[in-house]
């Protein structure tokens, strides 16, 4: 018992701080009864989290048992955080105007805030767990808590959304647990039994000498069980759903927070296979399943009715280019990729942010109902266009950067390759820029001008988020301090 | 050698008890028939996980078996009996695939986990490697149970005996933490009340849990 507790962090150490504060914030958020008093509690721990995870850009915690930060994830817990935060901000905006129209009770806020927080912890766990186990741990928990936010309207839609969700993500998780399980099988007999086994910083060390098959089959398992959760085709089917159909902010996380914090743990593992050196590559896999995905969303851009929807299917292409990205690997494409996970994670969470203003100011998902949106509502309007033009991957967003880099590294390396690459982003892109062309030019049906006067604050607040994100897009896209390449630089070496 | 052979001997036993269990649950035509297969797996499992804290001398793997003993045979089965009388679920399977495809899939299953596994853990030690090989297939047959199945409460089942594979697994991997046994046991409770309250509502709104009915709603009408 006492060997366990040596895992955990000391009260000097910002880790325990990131950890416990989200943690204790879902039990505070629990009890109180007050949905306006919670999302601001809500917004407090979301915004001392972040504060606590700034510290770790400049200490860096030694590694325990349990827990440790390294060059890789201290970039993701930052960005986690952030985006924890800036949502946090605009789901209380979204709430102040969703119960307006009393479509949640105030037990389900209740619950809805509770689950928030505890999904955020289980996030930032698996960002920063040292022990391959609770690293499983922690994906299975933000599993569970974002079935429970998905489901939180109880329509038909919702739950057969988190239904399916739920059933595939649950296989999903099964499969990387057994994966997880061969890794130990792999170190075991090298290492000793205990939770040595497990620790990323030991294994890393001594990864030389596992035995190669072992970690083959290992990686194949973990890749459709984490797969599944990155959303890679053709394991993708929950994800539609389960943005579509849950409260926006939690679109929001889902996309921009869930689907990283998979594919980290993916890498990780591929980080160990590269470190042995005699297994099978696994970028090939890699390339195949982001390739894959990649076309699948592009040619599904085209036929969606639903404006959720529709930016999941963007998700998934997203996700599939990033793995592709690391598929590729060496320096160069994995910068890309890094790069382009912080990017779609800004991009795709602001627009989810304008959607969810979209949907409550319209009554509506339907894209064919929604126009004239730059007219209508000028603001929020054309923070849209914005966002999409970005997601779209056109310049000089920072998007369109790591596209590019993406794109000209298989160009120089894979000429084949990067063929149905570019053919896969021209189909997206078009699909999303006629879309984009139908909902916010135009004229703008009679009724919206009338709705919109409603809940003006709260109108400002919920766009303050979206502006944000889009402004550090922006300057991304033009402007990259040279720390942060540096450090970009340093991460993907360490990718291989 | 003598009494290595015989705590080998009697892993395997108890291993493949819970295999075959694994397959007995692919030809059951009736829903209370799947539920009571399902609770001997578990009394299998939880034997298979108190064999190996014995062997491996883990103290710990015996509250694992306490899990599936009490937990996994007595309360689930018992809270799905209880479920399926008081909604009224339809109480046969309705399945995907016929019963004697479904076999024939199984075995090859079996066959395929033995041909992987074997050959990749040569150096592993001759008691997990074994083990392995039946906990992945039980790992793939509660798979093909899940999507041979149409009914809600068969799918869960299917779910609950890939899970029942893993802990196999977890078991006999010789020393491997108790943070992953404790938290797999927990997150199946966890993940059951989570199926209750989820069984409740699609009660509320659909009559039937058929999954299928559940998916005619393709969720983007145009």
């Amino acid at each position: 018992m006492i060997d366990r507790l040596a895992g955990l962090p000391g009260l000097d150490n910002p880790l325990l701080w990131i950890l416990a504060l989200p943690l204790g914030a879902a039990g505070f958020l629990a009890v109180i009864r007050d949905w306006r008093v919670a999302s601001w509690v809500n917004v407090a721990a979301s915004a001392l989290t972040f504060a606590a995870s700034l510290v770790l850009l400049r200490v860096r915690p030694v590694p325990t048992k349990l827990f440790f930060i390294d060059d890789f994830n201290v970039y993701l817990v930052v960005l986690t955080a952030f985006v924890g935060l800036t949502t946090a901000v605009f789901s209380a905006a979204y709430i102040a105007r969703e119960s307006e129209g009393n479509r949640l009770s105030d037990l389900h806020l209740r619950f809805y805030h509770a689950m928030y927080q505890a999904f955020l912890f289980t996030m930032l766990l698996a960002l920063s767990a040292n022990n391959t186990g609770v690293m499983w741990v922690a994906v299975e928990a933000a599993t569970l808590t974002t079935v429970l936010m998905v489901s939180l309207y109880r329509t038909r839609e919702a739950i057969e959304a988190a239904w399916k969700y739920f059933i595939l993500c649950s296989v999903g998780i099964g499969l990387a647990l057994f994966g997880t399980i061969l890794v130990y099988l792999a170190a075991q007999p090298v290492m000793g039994d205990g939770a040595d086994s497990m620790a990323w910083t030991e294994m890393m060390r001594r990864a030389a000498e596992f035995q190669p098959d072992l970690l083959n089959l290992a990686f194949v398992f973990v890749l459709v069980g984490y797969g599944t959760k990155v959303g890679l085709a053709p394991l993708h089917a929950w994800l539609p759903d389960a943005h579509a159909e849950g409260p926006t902010p939690i679109s929001a996380v889902l996309s921009g927070l869930l689907l990283n914090v998979a594919l980290y743990a993916l890498l990780r593992f591929k980080m160990l296979l590269s470190a042995n050196g005699h297994t099978l590559s696994p970028g090939p896999l890699l390339v195949v399943m982001g390739l894959s995905s990649l076309f699948l969303s592009a040619f599904m851009l085209y036929r969606r009715g639903d404006i959720k929807r529709l930016f999941a299917y963007s998700s998934i292409e997203h996700m599939g280019l990033i793995t592709f990205a690391f598929g590729m690997g060496g320096p160069l494409a994995n910068f890309a990729g890094l790069l382009h996970m912080t990017m779609h994670s800004l991009t795709k969470s602001a627009i989810f942010f304008a959607v969810g203003i979209i949907a409550q100011n319209e009554g509506t998902k339907r894209i064919a109902d929604i126009r004239g949106l730059t007219v209508s509502h000028p603001l929020l309007g054309w923070g849209f266009v914005l966002a999409v033009l970005a997601i779209a991957g056109l310049p000089p967003m920072g998007v369109f950067m790591s596209e590019f880099l993406v794109l000209g590294s298989t160009f120089a390396r894979e000429p084949l390759l990067a063929l149905p690459l570019a053919i896969a982003l021209l189909l997206a892109f078009a699909a999303l820029i006629s879309r984009l062309q139908m909902m916010a030019f135009g004229e703008p049906p009679p009724r919206s001008a009338a709705q919109s006067s409603a809940g003006r604050v709260s109108g400002i607040l919920a766009l303050t988020p979206l502006w944000l994100h889009m402004a550090l897009v922006l300057v991304a896209g033009l402007y990259l301090p040279a720390p942060l390449v540096a450090w970009f630089h340093t991460v993907a070496r360490m990718l291989g | 050698m003598g009494a290595g052979q015989i705590s080998y001997d009697v892993a395997h036993l108890i291993g493949a008890t819970v295999l075959m269990a694994g397959l007995q649950l692919l030809y059951q035509r009736r829903l209370f028939a799947v539920i009571n297969t399902f609770a001997f797996q578990a009394l299998a499992l939880a034997a298979a996980a108190g064999w190996q804290a014995h062997v491996q001398d883990a103290p710990h793997l015996y509250v694992t078996a306490g899990i599936a003993l009490v937990f996994k045979a007595m309360i689930v089965p018992f809270a799905l009996h209880w479920l399926i009388e008081k909604l009224g679920i339809h109480r046969s399977v309705e399945t995907a695939m016929s019963i004697g495809w479904t076999m024939m899939a199984g075995v090859a299953l079996v066959a395929l986990s033995i041909l992987l596994v074997l050959p990749v853990t040569a150096n592993a030690a001759a008691l997990t490697r074994e083990s392995l090989a039946l906990a992945m297939s039980v790992v793939l047959i509660g798979l093909l149970m899940m999507i041979t199945r149409r009914n809600a409460v068969t799918q869960v089942v299917g779910f609950m005996a890939l899970e029942n594979g893993l802990i196999l697994a977890a078991v006999s991997a010789k020393g491997m933490p108790l943070v992953v046994e404790i938290s797999v046991a927990f997150s199946v409770l966890v993940a059951m009340t989570l199926f209750g309250i989820f069984f409740f509502r699609i009660r509320e709104r659909f009559d039937t849990l058929d999954i299928n009915d559940v998916e005619t709603y393709r969720g983007d009408r145009q």
